[in-house]
Parts: structure tokens; sequence; C-alpha cells
């Protein structure tokens, strides 16, 4: 187990190499110059020079992208182009703001899909069934900026039970969390399904019946754990996807987190902040991936470690 | 019958499967009697229900699997008038079952222990203190080496021939009093399959226990059951003390079975193989079941489903040839024991 | 049956690497097949026999080098099949075919039985173009399919008929050499004959060599002219069919034949109970790799390896590896452990 812990960190290398390097050349890559646009459009030649020396842009790019590396994992991100605050000054409560609605998702996703999916297994062609898999169909195929407009019409404006907008109290979360892990629910419980109705037809599900096992005992305690080690994955990439739907999200109810701060910045041309943003998007994207990994070899014993 | 009790008593048990191409009768008015303490080999072929009957006597059908009708008697009660509830009282506790597939018939997420000391909970309450104690004394049973650190192995880390040992310790941890045993060694090698064998055989002795042997293979059935029902296409077609079987087999598909059978302790010519293959179920004969493929069928045969009927000694043939109604040769031999090399 | 040698195994070796550690690298190998030496005549059956692990499979696959065998050589013909390259290889093929267990998986389901035919023909070139469509008619005949059959898929068929058109592929390019891969194994005893036969009359026919490998000793006894008994990668008797069922001379010959169970009730029964299972091939026992589980074990097998050898027990072309062979036969060298029990099992190494 810790070899397979140490080799899937030593391969971790060159995926976050891939992803700095990446970041890197997107601001060296996209037309404008930074230096001008600090120093604003009417800045005479020699300031602009100045603000390139200060900053390191004269030096050739390996060195730059050595010392861009050194700073990041420092956590130096430096300097909002806007504000000319510290970016990660910048970026760190709006971090935690997303981090929870991401959690908060998908926790709701899982315990739904969970839920749906056995559920849809246990009676496999039945009304019940049916009627939850239609359900998932349209949780799936919803843009979440449609469902996150819906839900604000119906409950904030039309019944005006929760507030339309805004992050922090419960009132708050209720609504953004529905938006963001509906299509998680949807595919968790897809998952779910089909991995449970396998699970079921298999002979050790036989033999626990056979020993005389109560049937929900047999699906929960057998059949469950087995199902389970394809839906971790799921689970896994299901994280990406949210993530990058927490932009949505986050801009239909404006939440001030990690998603609004990316397309502002997008939008003021703003690089640290959008570099700094997508490395650490990145980051919790691949560490996520590592745990569920992590947690699959834990789950599934079969799984050669070394 | 035998002079002994019977201690599972199945009459006409009739299980279908209902599919998009209408009703398939895997079992279909099935009878036979296991005498207690012996042990009862049903034999034959893919598709012959064998396989279908045993899951039938523990109510293991699943969707769209259906028992139709039939009665089971086990120790004088019929299994069918039971409850789910009152049936898995009976499940691992007085009837055990184990599978043809070692490798894939124990739970990968559950250690050997977790997995017996399961049936005690179960069946007598056990806590896991005492649980690993009963379950460290059936893997000693089942000849299994160093039982106190199996108890935390998984099933991956154990060899097809362990994990078979590991389901009859299952098995038997409540003591049944009867085993269905499902091609217990058609996965093993000839070697482990001989261990397995013999082990089934000596618990069934120490234990007391009556056996059901499900199988195909007709050297497991002479070397390990005292009687033997052959099954066709869903029906007994003949039920015989062992010896009498295999010496003087009756009916036209049990000859057929033996005349094909390549031998591995004696030279033969050459192999007489049934001709044609098993009906699929939506073109069943409405007739004997194996009339198509009988080298002594008339029209009697082909038309009228012959009854399973005594025939003296204990011995049940379905076959027309011993009835007053045969119309065919009367003198004909279905049986002539080949002359042979014995080595 | 000629004395022509058709086949002419050498030394040949098939080893798995086994990738591990933090870099992935190989760290040893699965010795499937570990040197064995062979010859199969013309015309004749030989059957290769064992249990799972033996390598039995990865013998017939080596040969036809479906995996890159790792060292030896492998005469067919004369020629030495390993130093050619893909194209002298494919040429080949035409003389070598196999038929495997499950017939199901080895046809391409998208195909009928006349395309899977003609296609097999027209990659050798063997049969010209105008005459595929008799010769398609004549071979679903040989093999006991009627015409209107070529014109199906793979899963109308049942897996008896299925084994057939399997033999009718192998047979659409006039092959010499027939590796049966337990082609019988799957099949129901009354359908297995049928296909049995087949395979005899076949042979006497077409003057055809079969390479047989199953682990049904009652097949092999019905099918072979002579036998090979493989242990762990290593062959461990050959001989006549006739040696090898009435006079096995190797320990473990003797406890397989003696586990097999007999359809006979009256059937004497002197089992020997092997102890354990079969070692992983990865680390495989030194000296003789039977010795862990052999009744007859000393020291001496642990350390050396016993080569094939003949005894004055034994008829001509009867070799065994073991190296008490005269010994046991005479009643001098005695059992070192239990045979009878099967609830006496000594440690056996750990799975990994």
């Amino acid at each position: 187990m810790t070899t397979y812990i140490i080799r899937r960190l030593f391969q971790l290398i060159p995926v976050l190499f891939g992803v700095t390097l990446l970041v890197f050349l997107l601001m060296h890559l996209t037309p404008g110059n930074p230096a001008q646009l600090i120093a604003g459009e009417t800045a005479s030649q020699s300031t602009i020079e100045r603000i390139e020396v200060s900053m390191g842009l004269d030096d050739p790019l390996p060195v730059q992208y050595v010392n861009f590396v050194t700073d990041v994992a420092q956590l130096d991100f430096g300097y909002s182009y806007r504000n000319n605050t510290p970016v990660f000054d910048e970026i760190k409560p709006r971090f935690w703001v997303t981090m929870e609605l991401a959690i908060y998702s998908t926790i709701l996703s899982i315990f739904i899909g969970l839920i749906a999916g056995i559920v849809s297994a246990v009676r496999q062609y039945s009304v019940r069934d049916v009627t939850i898999m239609i359900i998932a169909l349209f949780g799936m195929s919803m843009p979440n900026f449609w469902l996150g407009l819906m839900l604000m019409n119906w409950f904030s404006i039309q019944l005006g039970w929760f507030p339309p907008t805004g992050w922090g109290s419960v009132e708050q979360i209720v609504l953004p969390v529905i938006t963001l892990g509906t299509a998680g629910a949807a595919v968790i419980a897809r998952m779910t399904r089909s991995s449970m109705l396998d699970v079921i037809s298999q002979d050790y599900i036989r033999t626990a019946r056979a020993k005389g096992v109560h049937e929900q005992i047999v699906i929960y305690r057998h059949a469950l754990k087995n199902a389970l080690i394809p839906v971790v994955t799921v689970v896994g990439l299901q994280f990406g996807t949210l993530l990058a739907g927490t932009v949505l999200t986050e801009t239909v109810f404006s939440i001030n987190g990690l998603g609004r701060l990316v397309i502002d910045s997008i939008m003021a041309r703003d690089f640290p902040v959008v570099q700094a943003c997508i490395l650490i998007i990145s980051v919790i994207f691949v560490v996520v991936n590592l745990i569920v990994d992590i947690s699959y070899t834990l789950l599934n014993k079969r799984i050669d470690m070394d | 019958m035998s002079t002994n009790e019977s201690i599972l008593e199945v009459t006409d048990l009739r299980t279908s499967f209902f599919t998009e191409g209408g009703e398939v009768k895997a079992v279909d008015g099935v009878t036979f009697d296991v005498p207690a303490g012996k042990t009862l080999g049903i034999v034959g072929e893919s598709g012959s229900g064998k396989s279908i009957t045993a899951m039938s006597i523990l109510q293991l059908i699943s969707h769209p699997g259906k028992i139709k009708g039939g009665e089971i008697k086990f120790r004088g009660k019929n299994l069918l008038d039971l409850t789910e509830k009152e049936m898995r009282k009976i499940r691992g506790n007085q009837i055990s079952m184990i599978f043809q597939e070692p490798m894939t018939s124990l739970n990968p997420t559950y250690t050997v222990g977790q997995q017996i000391r399961e049936s005690y909970k179960i069946h007598q309450g056990l806590g896991k203190k005492e649980g690993s104690k009963r379950a460290i004394e059936m893997l000693k049973l089942v000849g299994i080496p160093s039982p106190e650190k199996r108890l935390d192995q998984y099933p991956f880390e154990l060899s097809g021939g362990m994990r078979q040992r590991v389901m009859i310790a299952m098995a038997l941890a409540c003591k049944p009093d009867l085993l269905i045993a499902d091609e217990p060694t058609t996965a093993l090698d000839v070697t482990i399959q001989a261990q397995i064998l013999e082990l089934i055989k000596e618990l069934q002795d120490e234990l007391g226990m009556s056996v059901v042997m499900i199988t195909h293979d007709l050297g497991v059935v002479a070397e390990t059951c005292d009687y033997v029902a052959v099954m066709y296409c869903g029906k007994v077609v003949e039920y015989a003390d062992v010896r009498t079987l295999f010496k003087n087999p009756r009916h036209p598909y049990t000859v057929g079975l033996l005349k094909s059978l390549p031998r591995s302790d004696r030279d033969q010519e050459e192999l007489t193989p049934i001709k044609g293959t098993v009906p699929s179920p939506d073109e069943m004969p409405v007739g004997c079941r194996f009339a198509p493929r009988c080298p002594f069928a008339t029209d009697l045969c082909h038309e009228k489903l012959p009854s399973l009927d005594d025939v003296g000694d204990g011995e049940q043939i379905r076959c027309w040839i011993y009835t007053d109604e045969w119309n065919g040769d009367p003198g004909v031999k279905v049986y002539e024991p080949e002359r042979t090399t014995e080595s | 049956m000629s004395q022509k040698e058709l086949l002419k195994v050498k030394n040949l070796k098939q080893y798995f690497p086994i990738k591990g550690g933090i870099l992935g690298r190989t760290v040893n190998n699965v010795k499937a097949v570990d040197d064995i030496s062979f010859t199969v005549h013309e015309g004749e059956t030989v059957s290769v026999v064992g249990e799972s692990g033996c390598g039995k499979s990865t013998t017939g696959r080596a040969i036809l080098r479906l995996d890159n065998p790792t060292d030896g050589t492998v005469e067919f013909d004369g020629i030495n099949l390993l130093d050619l390259n893909k194209k002298e290889m494919r040429k080949m093929r035409k003389d070598m075919q196999i038929i495997f267990q499950d017939p199901y998986a080895s046809l391409n389901p998208r195909q009928t039985v006349r395309e899977t035919l003609r296609e097999a023909m027209a990659i050798q070139g063997v049969v010209p173009k105008e005459e595929r469509a008799d010769r398609i008619a004549e071979l679903l005949e040989t093999v006991g399919l009627q015409p209107y059959h070529a014109d199906r898929y793979p899963h109308e068929f049942s897996g008896g008929q299925r084994q057939r058109i399997g033999i009718a592929r192998a047979l659409s390019v006039d092959p010499k050499l027939i590796v049966c891969d337990e082609a019988v194994s799957a099949l129901d005893v009354s359908i297995q004959a049928q296909v049995l036969n087949l395979l005899k009359k076949f042979q006497k026919e077409m003057n055809l060599t079969y390479l047989f490998i199953s682990h049904d000793l009652g097949v092999v006894r019905h099918i072979s002219d002579r036998v090979i008994v493989m242990y762990l990668g290593k062959i461990v008797e050959v001989g006549d069919k006739k040696s090898i069922f009435e006079n096995p001379q190797h320990p473990y010959t003797k406890a397989l034949l003696s586990a097999i169970p007999v359809p006979d009730p009256d059937h004497d029964k002197d089992r020997i109970f092997l102890q354990g299972d079969v070692p992983s091939p990865i680390d495989p026992p030194t000296g003789c790799r039977f010795h862990t589980r052999c009744p007859f074990a000393t020291e001496r097998c642990k350390e050396e390896t016993p080569e094939l050898r003949s005894t004055g027990y034994m008829a001509e072309g009867h070799q065994g590896a073991c190296h008490y062979m005269e010994l046991i036969e005479s009643g001098e060298h005695q059992p070192t452990r239990e045979t009878s029990k099967v609830r006496q099992l000594s440690e056996e190494p750990e799975r990994v």
C-alpha cells in the first residue's frame, strides 16, 4: 500500500509539471504585453522596460518558468494587475466559498445518487426504477445555469422560500448546491444502478442468500460494498465537472467564489489571478483523483497495489 | 425405494423462467428422494435443469424464474409452504449449499473470517469472539493449514482448492442435515477435485449429513453417490442406486451417456455418441423429450410422454420400452455391456 | 503413421515479465514454459496434459507463435519458425491451425459461416476463388453441418455446432498440423463424443497431425498416440499412450491418474492425495518442481533438477524426469509423506 501511494505521488510530478507549464505558457502566448497592461496604454517605452525588468520579464523563458514555479511553490502568485494586491490574498476567501459549494454539492450528489441507484437496481424495470431513471436522464441533460435560473424563479421569486443570491447562510446555500449537485447525482444514480445490477447477479450474492442472510443485508452489506468500487471512480471524475460547473452556478447566484473570480479576471485581463485560479483548480482535481484512487484500492482488495 | 427414511422428498417440482420468448420450463415435474445419510447424485448435461432443481430446493430462484408447483418435503414438512422468514432459518442452517465456482462464490471484499462468522451470527446469534473460535474449528475440520491466519485473509489470497474448502467450512458451519453441492469440483484441477470429493465424503460420515451432488461427470457420480437421478430436459428419466445405474442402465439416454464417455481407465475402440443435440426450449418435443435422439424411438415415443414408473428394486424409469404399451421390438436390448480390455 | 518428424521443439522457453515496484520495471518472470523439448511425427496425435499453470496451453501458443517464445527452437517441416519474419510466418500458418476451447470467442460474431470460411481461404490463398463455394459446402458436410448453415451467424448455433465450424475453418486451408487447445472441454459428453469421432476421422482421411492440449485424461486416452505430462512448465513424463496410462513411472503422473474419478462404482480406488495446490510459476520450487507435493521427495529433489531419462521398467520412447523412478518401482524407495489423507496439509507457500 505504501509503495502504491509513493508511486502515485511520483506520478503526480509529470502531471504538475504539465499543469504549471501550460498555465505559464498561457500567459506568454496570449497577445499583449503584461508590462504594457500594467503601465497602461499611454506609458512610455522606458516605463514598460522598467516594469519588465522588475518583473523579470526580460529573462529567457526557461528562467522565467523556473522562477514562476519557485514562487508558486511558496504560494506566491504575484500581484493582481487590477488591484495590485497579492493574488494569494485575493483568492483565499473565495477559494473557501467555492470549496464549500463543491463539497456540499458532492455530498448531495453522492447521497441522492446512491439511494436512487440502489432503489432502482433492487427492483429492475419496476415503475419506481423507470421513474428514477427518467428523472436521472433529465438531471444529466439539463444545463445547470438553466436549472439554477428555474430554481431561483420558483423558490426565490415566486415562493420566496430562499434568497436568490449570495452565500453564507443555510438558506443561501440550498439552491446553488441543488443546482450544482443535480447532474452529479444523476450520473452517480445511473452508475450505482448498473453496478448494483451487475453485482447482484454475482455468485457470492447467491452464496449469501444460500447462507440465510436477510435480503436487506444482502443488498446493503454484501452487494453495496462491491458495487461502490466503480462508483468511487465516477465520483472522482464528477468532481472535475463540478469544479467547472461552479463558474456558472456562482455567476447565476452571484456568489463570490473562485469561478466568478476567474470570469471577472479574464474580462479584466488580470493574468496572474487567472493563472493562480487555474493552477489551484487543477491541483485540487489531481489531488481529489489521487484520493479516489487510493480509496479505490482500499475498497477493492483484489487490485494489485505493487 | 430405499429402506432408509428419506430426508428430502421432491415431488413433481416445476420451475419456469418467464422470458420475452415465453415460458421456459427448466424443471418440469421432477420427482426424487434423498435417503437420510446418503448421497443422491443428480446428473445431466447442460440444460437438463439439474442446477435449477438444486436452487429450487432452497428457493433461491430469482426473477424472472418462478417455482410453479410441486412439493419439497424436508423432514416431513413442505418447504414451499414456509414464509420467506422461515425459509431463511433453513438456509445455511439445516440445508446448505456449495457452488461450482469457488473463485467467485466468496465475497471479494470481506475476509474469510467475516464470511464464516456471519453464518454463526445469523443462525446462532454468536458474537465476534465466539464466532471466530468456531470458524477456526471449521477451517481445521476442512483441513486448512494455520486457520488463525486464514481468518483475516481475503478470498483473492487463497487458491481455488482452498477457497472451495472455505466454502465447505462456511456451508457446514451450522452442521446442516443436508448439503447441496452444485458441481463443487467442476472448476478445479483433477488432483484438487480428488481432495475435495474425499473431504465431502469424510465430513458426511463424521457429521451424518445427507448430500445432493449435482454434476455432469459420471465419474464423480460413481465415486461419491449412493443413488442417482439422471435428468434430461427438465425431467428425471432414470432413478436407481449407483451400482444398478452403471452396471445395468436401462434408459436409452443413460446408456447413450455411458457410451459417449471417453474412459481413462481402459482403452476403447470407438465412442458411440448420442446423435443430434438437446432440443431448444421453444422446440421441445411433445412426446418423450429424448425421442428425437433415441435409437429405439417409435411413433408412440414421439407422440406421448412416458411417466416415471417404478420398475422394481427401487428403480424408476421414464421410458415406453419398460411399459405394457411398448409397440416396438419386444426383445429390444437397450444396454449390452461392452467387451473391454480392462487395464 | 510415418516416421517423419513434422514438429521438433527444442529447449523452448516462454517467460512472461511481471512489472512492479515504484518504477514499474520487470521484477520477475512467470516461467510458464521452462526449457522443454519434444518431437511430433507426421500423422500422429500427441497430447499435452497437466493441470492449470503447467504451461500446456502456453506451449501450443508458443509453437504457433501466438506469443513470442523467449528462447529455443520450433522446427516445423525442417524450418525454424522462430527465425521467420511476420510475412514468412503468415505463410507457414496455412500448415498450422488451432482450434480453441471456446468456439464462440474465436469466431467473428458479425460474420456468417460462409464469410468466415471464405476469409480463411482467401488469406492463405490455397483454394482458387471459383472453387471456394463448392469447398465450403463440402467442408460443412464433412463436419456434419447442412449447406444452409453457411449463411447463419455464430450465435445461431449450439456449442457443439460452433466447435464444428471451428474445425471446418481449421480444415479449410488444408493444414498439416492442428493444435487443439482444450477443443472439446466445453462440450457435453454426448456432443464431445461426436466431435472426437470427427477429429479421428479427419486424421485418417487427411493424414493430419494433432497436438492435443487437454486436462481431461479420458479424452486424452481416447485420442492420443503419445502423451506428454507437464507440471509447472516442465515435462515430467513422456511416452506412448499405453506406457503413460498403464505403466506411469513419475510420481506426479501416478497421482494425476489416480485422482481421476472413474465411472464405475466397483473401480478399485487406490488414491494418492497430493498435498496442497500447485505452487506459483513465478518462483517455482528449486530442483524438481514437484518436490513440494511429491510423496517420495527427499533432500536431493530440492537441490538437483531431474532430467528426462529411461529406466529398465520403461518401454522404448518412454521417459520420466525423476531421480527415483526405478527405486520406487522396485520398492527400495518408500514414500516420505502421507498420501492417504486429505486433511493433513503441510503449510503451502504464501500466494501473493
